[in-house]
């Protein structure tokens, strides 16, 4: 893999010309039987897929109305061409979101549409062959769900909805993908993504309590399963051990111990991350969401706050009540949904973001910060993409955007924004996004970091910015992996609740 | 013969186009929506939503911050067309009514920038080469059609009128299931046969983008999913049956 190169920054973002088929067989390693049937996915390629992936292809379009109105309205209008990340990365036409979705809608023509079944050639209809079928695994392996067409779209077609409903397809007649479909199985088995077991992340947490304790002189806790705790902190599991994710981890860590705020961890919810939303499997995306709740029900915690991670919060904000009944307005039936309800204090909303949290709290004047602590950094910030175009903070449209940033004011002292139509909902994905963080797809993530890292090359050389600060655990191993690749540093990337961590004081005020 | 002949062409293409399109509009309204997936920011109420498909309906929002070029085509275009056919009211109303008869000069120049901007559409999918990538024939033809009916019926204006006030009484005539006579120009029926042609396909086609962005949960959603369960029929009954 050491021969994956950076491609060369545009010197004027132009629109790059196409070159077909240069991300051809490219797309990642097939999962295997063992882990396919590990999730309840046939093992292999069954006999008859042409059948099951129509079948199905029918039933998810009768179960959702963003598919069912996808595939009719596209326009080819092309407004859309030039907004995502692997396309301008790699200049393959087919990682443009319209020429994407159109491997799936040249299918649903061909077999859901009169015109489709009367006159394929006119209207670009297909027969669902096995090149059809491997150009799917490719194409719709090198969509992050990042969302960022859809911001674009005249009838909000989000590419994200076209790339779950063929994945899930995928996944029913035994094609999956191995990284995604491998780490649901962990976390069913384990409790989180890393495959980390209760006793080393206990003992992650004590090893990370003496180390607060030597840099600060204070017992920050890390507890672990404590009934009755106010706060269930649930926050991806990169955070235990991963760097630069530790380092938010004790940020939040910090802000609980300041603001005297019982917490614990769970283990049996030692994953926020839920990547049964990347394959697009609501009985996936609804089985590991109901982790949290049961964790939620038996420590009977009064709060659940989510730690820094994208996708994450996204499922937390917009899917969990949907799914689990988290938030306001459980159905009357759902007796487990309804216990959850009548304990949770809805003073707060359910579930909080960390940023959220940490946030209230300045506003609340419970927090000190020594932002010259902050100083050798000047700072920008990457908005990620499932945050940006897929959930809120606070009670404003937007807040997203906004509480990230006010707290990096609150905590530092040299903030820039990168350039305007790249920050906000018109966000760059960092290229890792959406089940593609794994190396099988390196070069797709190399060269899907293009347009980030240009408009980060562009705040360094212009305001000398040293740290790019995010708030999605997917983001910071992304970009630790790729910056270098483009000559950064890669401890230049790293969390708002790290910044936090640097300038809190925990000392009696 | 032309009269009949067009009499149950146009009979019989409104059924479908009417037909066809609340069929469609059902299925789009009966197919759930899971889960709340607005493109955030979003409005968080419903006046909110109502606003946001307002400015996307009548201002193409979206395609404005996406391509100043497609935004100002595509603006042409429809914003041309609605005048166009709102100036064809005419033909359909007697007397006039007065909003009608005062718009009937804005709605002539209209089909000559209708032109314009189907010509500048069409332009993009020839020469831009991402766009001539994704264009299928039917793209093409979709303008063509469009083009063909607007260059007829500007033709009558401009090159070789037709006898307006015989096709007025035809059009008046098949309201009230009352068959008159239909003068038999050659531009006369090549611009009424495109149009039956339009109404025929546009149920089957991507014109269905005008019905669909009503439906598109990404713009019709509000953003709220903390404070209110939201659940499809289809989740409710598998999560019944646990």
């Amino acid at each position: 893999m050491s021969d994956i190169t950076a491609p060369a920054y545009r010197t004027i973002p132009v629109i790059p010309a196409l070159k077909p088929g240069s991300m051809e067989g490219k797309g990642p390693f097939v999962a295997s039987e063992k882990i396919n049937e590990a999730i309840g996915f046939p093992g292999q390629l069954v006999e008859d897929w042409h059948d099951r992936a129509i079948a199905k292809m029918g039933e998810l379009l009768s179960k959702y109305r963003s598919l069912k109105v996808f595939m009719d309205a596209c326009v080819h209008c092309g407004a859309c061409s030039d907004k995502c990340h692997y396309f301008i990365g790699t200049q393959d036409p087919k990682n443009m979101p319209v020429a994407r979705q159109d491997l799936m809608r040249s299918v649903y023509r061909r077999y859901f549409t009169l015109p489709g079944k009367l006159f394929p050639k006119l209207v670009g209809a297909r027969d669902l062959t096995r090149e059809v079928l491997d150009e799917w695994f490719n194409y719709y392996h090198q969509c992050s769900e990042c969302r960022r067409c859809s911001v674009f779209c005249p009838y909000g077609i989000d590419t994200a909805e076209v790339t779950m409903a063929a994945r899930e397809i995928l996944d029913s007649i035994g094609y999956g993908q191995k990284y995604s479909n491998e780490i649901i199985g962990k976390v069913h088995k384990i409790g989180n993504n890393l495959g980390l077991p209760g006793p080393a992340l206990i003992d992650t947490l004590e090893g990370l309590e003496e180390d607060v304790k030597d840099a600060t002189g204070i017992d920050v806790r890390f507890p672990m399963d404590v009934k009755g705790a106010e706060v269930l902190l649930v926050t991806p599991s990169a955070d235990f051990f991963a760097e630069p994710h530790i380092d938010s981890l004790i940020g939040y860590a910090k802000v609980f111990h300041a603001t005297g705020t019982s917490w614990t961890l769970s283990s049996i919810a030692s994953e926020a991350g839920n990547f049964g939303m990347f394959i697009g499997n609501y009985d996936q995306l609804r089985k590991i969401a109901m982790r949290i709740r049961q964790a939620a029900l038996e420590l009977g915690v009064k709060r659940i706050v989510v730690g820094e991670c994208g996708h994450a919060w996204r499922v937390a904000y917009s899917f969990w009540n949907t799914l689990t009944g988290v938030g306001d307005g459980a159905d009357e039936n759902d007796r487990f949904a309804q216990m959850l309800q009548k304990q949770l204090d809805h003073r707060y909303k359910q579930p909080t973001h960390i940023c959220e949290f940490t946030w209230d709290m300045i506003e609340r004047n419970a927090l000190t910060f020594d932002k010259s602590k902050n100083d050798k950094h000047i700072i920008t910030f990457h908005d990620s993409c499932n945050v940006a175009r897929g959930t809120r903070m606070g009670d404003l449209p937007g807040g997203q955007f906004e509480i990230p940033r006010n707290i990096i004011k609150a905590v530092a002292n040299n903030y820039v924004e990168m350039a305007p139509n790249t920050t906000r909902e018109q966000t760059f994905c960092c290229g890792g996004g959406g089940g593609v963080l794994t190396d099988d797809l390196l070069e797709l993530r190399v060269k899907g970091a293009l347009p980030r890292m240009e408009v980060l090359k562009q705040s360094v050389d212009e305001h000398g910015v040293n740290f790019m600060a995010t708030i999605c655990a997917i983001c910071k191993a992304q970009f630790t992996k790729v910056l270098p690749i483009y000559g950064f540093d890669r401890k230049m990337v790293g969390g708002v609740h790290q910044l936090v961590s640097n300038a809190i004081q925990l000392g009696p005020k | 013969m032309a009269s009949i002949v067009f009499a149950i062409l146009f009979y019989l293409a409104t059924l479908l186009l009417v037909v066809g399109l609340l069929y469609r509009i059902n299925t789009y309204a009966r197919t759930p929506a899971p889960l709340k997936i607005p493109t955030t920011p979003a409005p968080t109420t419903t006046g909110g939503v109502v606003l946001r498909m307002t400015r996307e309906v009548l201002f193409f929002e979206s395609l404005f911050k996406s391509n100043l070029w497609i935004w100002a085509m595509g603006m042409m275009f429809h914003a041309s067309l609605a005048l166009v056919l709102m100036r064809h009211l005419r033909y359909f109303t007697d007397p006039v009514w007065g909003w009608v008869a005062f718009i009937q000069p804005f709605g002539m120049y209209a089909g000559i920038t209708m032109l314009l901007g189907l010509g500048g559409l069409w332009a993009r999918r020839l020469f831009v080469e991402r766009i001539r990538y994704i264009s299928t024939p039917s793209d093409h033809l979709m303008l063509v059609l469009l083009i063909g009916i607007a260059a007829s019926g500007l033709s009558m204006k401009f090159v070789a009128h037709t006898d307006v006030v015989s096709v007025k009484s035809y059009f008046i005539g098949l309201m009230r299931f009352d068959i008159q006579t239909l003068p038999a120009d050659l531009l006369l029926i090549v611009h009424l046969s495109l149009v039956a042609l339009l109404l025929v396909v546009f149920p089957f086609s991507k014109l269905l983008h005008a019905p669909g962005v009503f439906f598109s949960p990404t713009r019709n959603q509000k953003d709220d999913p903390r404070e209110k369960r939201h659940i499809a029929p289809w989740a409710k009954r598998s999560e019944a049956s646990e």
